[in-house]
């Protein structure tokens, strides 16, 4: 989805209706807010040794914006790398919100976008006043002084920033601070500077929720419904009474499940699998995977929604009617579970005013919207305090606070005194919803002498924005969800007769975003048939890419510059003998991406030897981390299009665990090369654009190599073997 | 039940029901969380410890079995190996979310304990049950290969 609407819009209206108050702030707003604890502002704050520490304001679930962040303040504060780090702001929408949401929260690859210039101006505003102060205690003019690597000098004298901080003024009049010329960035583009969470995560110091213990905290898991949409009936504790560490199970006031305590998570989760339950499936999804493919297809046939300005359906039906030839094409992609590493958890224990959450926080203002209802409590007095999290890929960027509810549920039918640690276990991860909702494509593409004269394109998935109380009016009213038809229904290729008719199925089963959400899909759709109109066309793949993006404007510029890019850098047509080569190129969360796929054959099962990405996201705050989310957004999406999928035998998901939702491993992996398109534009996000070419470019080297196009997902479903 | 083991050097007593795994032990009764709950069933790799100098499971591992044995959590790595595996982890800034890396380390260790000079081959087979949902899988496979080379020397 585009930030400039879908999570944007929908964050906003969440707090609306959550109740968190947001006050509009201009972004530089608080950074005149010196402090006697050493806060130059809500951002910076130095420490009597001298050592910067950087408030992040986004949470680190291993995009690497704790670095991206402290890169952004030490560069305009001149601070020695060594003597940065980095804590988690409270929540605090005031002064913490995301600039693209209006609300505190990260997602959709907005982190270092939105806080390219507040964090700058930040580290600016701290060095003006570090400047004064050493003016002032110096006697000398500001304009004598310079700062290099953490230390202050005036002629003879220098000192580090923590020996001056006794003497900031914090009622400085800060004016708009002056930022630095890119030509004079020391750190900003630079390699060399080592990740900030890099020492904690190599000696299992780092903390997760899930390492996070209070006194008092007894730990719970969840019995959920076996299927989608059912309700609790009856449930049987004789069993779990002689589990050691047993506490006690209680129904959810809403009946969608059972908690279980236990003196510890062990004990919860033996407890757990003494209980019987029992259920009312009359309202739950109780199809299995045939049907609800077949229900998919079938909507196909009849789209509801529009979702291309000006298009039109019935106008494209008779331009293809008059095609010399027609490439079509329909994919089906199956529901996937985002099993970041760390199960979700978090720890909710009672504060004097209301509580306080330990939890890899995606969205704090939601969850104190969310939890502050469900308390009945002011939204305000739900703090959050974040610590790492052990990935999310979109799963906990939950928009009704899921986890978070059941902890606050757990908590209040204890009494709402005792801390509660709320576990999920992976089987609750990989059964328990929220998934990349699974999606129909149809496409119809008309040729003409080569060239497209209209495309018929058939989207059926389940809303992931629309129908919930977070969308804007405006989307609200257009009918078309845009975190569903991103990536398709706004394509810069030059694609004339463009009809994009979309229908959002009825089933229960909850969906949410997953890392790069509508592209994840729609990527795979464009770029596989794109490939096909190339064959019809017998044009080469890259060539009419670089056709379709001719017409000039910065968006085709900068797509068609990535493409030529990774073709060059991939000896594009030039593949070793035995080595075959796919393409695709793909815009998401304002960054461009092209990939070029190389795979052998042995035996007829592919192995992916290399892939070779070039991607443009503007101004390249920290390269290494940018080469860092390519590498990984590669692998994430190649794992799930290679073999990953939920599936389902009368409602109930037929996987459970790793074992049977196989992660990709290190023999999968490929060899990864990376290159990054110098550029002067603002930067853009790079946690989910790695995602969206991999699967494609993948089929079309398959393609290549077989002769046989994938369009059933995961890829074995298409009877493809993999080494 | 009383268990008596030495961990990471020191000898130590707990009481833990018979049948509970190693992982949650350390976890949650000794309070070493370095060690992670990845997925309950050995197919993860993020709670990898050394028993007896080999890699084991934790979670898969009951306490009753680690009687009177010497266990090596993440907090306690240390020798040649250790130390080689963890400046190349740092050098290379191979962790994103960081949560498997404890396992990946400890897996790590012990392939280049036993094989100062491992072939890619050799490290997806010692690797193979190690999880990354970040897929830092390229960087490992890098790091393992400069951990090698810092400890030719």
């Amino acid at each position: 989805m585009t930030i400039d609407t879908s999570r944007r819009t929908f964050l906003k209206g969440s707090l609306a209706a959550g109740g968190a108050l947001i006050i509009g702030l201009r972004p530089d707003g608080q950074l005149a807010a010196a402090t006697a604890d050493g806060h130059l502002n809500a951002f910076v704050r130095i420490l009597p040794d001298g050592t910067v520490e950087v408030i992040a304001k986004h949470f680190e679930m291993g995009q690497g914006t704790t670095t991206g962040l402290a890169t952004l303040v030490a560069e305009e504060l001149d601070a020695d790398w060594g003597r940065v780090s980095t804590v988690f702001a409270p929540a605090d929408a005031a002064r913490y919100k995301n600039l693209a949401f209006g609300a505190q929260g990260t997602g959709g690859s907005t982190a270092i976008a939105n806080s390219y210039l507040q964090y700058r101006k930040a580290g600016a505003a701290a060095r003006k006043l570090i400047v004064e102060a050493a003016a002032k205690s110096w006697g000398v003019a500001e304009t004598s002084i310079s700062i290099d690597n953490s230390i202050v000098r005036s002629g003879e004298k220098s000192a580090h920033f923590g020996e001056l901080i006794g003497g900031i003024d914090a009622q400085s009049e800060l004016g708009e601070p002056t930022l630095k010329e890119p030509s004079q960035f020391k750190l900003i583009g630079k390699d060399g500077l080592s990740r900030k969470d890099t020492p904690q995560k190599i000696n299992g110091s780092a903390k997760f929720a899930l390492d996070v213990a209070v006194p008092g905290m007894v730990h719970a898991v969840l019995i959920r419904s076996p299927r989608f949409g059912g309700k609790l009936v009856s449930f049987s504790v004789e069993k779990a009474k002689s589990v050691p560490g047993y506490i006690d199970a209680k129904p959810l006031p809403t009946n969608g499940g059972l908690v279980v305590f236990g003196r510890n998570t062990w004990a919860a989760l033996q407890a757990r699998e003494a209980i019987t339950t029992e259920w009312d499936f009359s309202s739950a999804e109780n199809r299995s995977s045939k049907q609800l493919i077949d229900y998919h297809r079938s909507l196909l046939d009849q789209p509801k929604v529009q979702a291309v300005k000006g298009g039109d359906l019935a106008g494209t039906d008779a331009v293809l009617k008059g095609a010399d030839q027609v490439v079509e094409a329909e994919l089906i992609f199956p529901p996937l579970a985002h099993a970041p590493m760390e199960p979700l958890n978090c720890v909710i224990e009672p504060t004097e005013k209301g509580v306080r959450f330990h939890d890899g926080c995606q969205f704090p203002s939601i969850v104190q919207g969310v939890v502050g209802h469900i308390l009945k409590i002011d939204p305000s007095n739900v703090e959050v305090k974040t610590v790492f999290a052990g990935g999310s890929f979109g799963r906990r960027a939950t928009p009704v606070a899921d986890y978070h509810s059941e902890a606050a549920m757990a908590f209040a039918l204890l009494g709402g005194k005792t801390p509660v640690k709320l576990v999920w276990t992976r089987e609750d991860d990989i059964r328990g919803g929220f998934y990349r909702p699974m999606v129909a494509h149809r496409a119809r593409v008309g040729l003409k002498g080569g060239k497209i004269v209209g495309w018929d394109h058939r989207l059926v998935a389940k809303a992931l924005l629309l129908n919930t109380p977070m969308v804007s009016e405006e989307v609200k009213k257009s009918g078309v969800d845009p975190a569903t038809a991103e990536g398709i229904n706004d394509t810069h290729y030059a694609i004339p007769g463009m009809s994009v008719g979309m229908v959002y199925p009825e089933t229960p089963m909850p969906v949410l975003w997953w890392r790069s959400v509508g592209h994840t899909h729609t990527a795979f759709a464009m770029e596989t048939v794109i490939d096909m109109v190339a064959e019809a066309s017998k044009m080469d793949p890259v060539e009419l890419r670089l056709q379709l993006l001719a017409g000039g404007d910065k968006d085709q510029q900068r797509l068609a510059g990535v493409l030529k890019l990774a073709a060059e850098k991939a000896q594009w047509g030039k593949a070793a003998d035995g080595r075959f080569q796919g393409i695709a190129v793909h815009k998401s969360f304002n960054t461009y991406v092209a990939e070029v796929a190389e795979i052998s054959l042995k035996d007829g099962a592919v192995k992916v030897e290399k892939v070779t990405c070039a991607v443009d996201c503007g101004v390249c705050v920290n390269p290494d981390v940018v080469r860092a989310q390519m590498e990984g957004g590669i692998g994430y999406g190649l794992g799930a299009i290679m073999r990953n999928e939920i599936t389902f035998t009368d409602g109930v998901v037929d996987q459970s665990n790793f074992p049977d939702y196989e992660p990709i491993r290190i023999n999968d992996m490929p060899q990864v090369d990376v290159h990054i398109v110098a550029s002067a534009e603002p930067p853009s996000g790079v946690g989910e654009p790695g995602v969206p070419p991999i699967g494609p470019a993948l089929a079309n080297a398959i393609h290549k190599a077989t002769g046989k196009r994938v369009f059933e997902l995961p890829m074995t479903r298409s009877g493809v073997k993999f080494v | 039940m009383a268990i008596k083991f030495n961990l990471n050097g020191n000898d130590v007593t707990v009481e833990a029901a018979s049948g509970t795994p190693l992982l949650w032990v350390l976890r949650e009764e000794l309070g070493l969380t370095g060690t992670k709950f990845g997925c309950g069933v050995a197919s993860c790799g993020a709670c990898t410890v050394h028993l007896n100098g080999e890699p084991v499971r934790s979670c898969s591992t009951l306490i009753e079995d680690v009687a009177n044995t010497s266990v090596t959590t993440i907090e306690g790595v240390k020798g040649a190996a250790a130390k080689a595996v963890q400046t190349a982890w740092q050098k290379l800034d191979v962790v994103q979310c960081g949560y498997c890396q404890s396992g990946q380390i400890m897996s790590a260790i012990n392939l280049l304990a036993t094989n100062p000079k491992p072939t890619d081959a050799d490290i997806d087979e010692a690797m193979g049950g190690n999880v990354c949902r970040c897929a830092t899988y390229v960087r490992i496979r890098a790091a393992i290969h400069h951990a090698a080379e810092i400890m030719e020397g």
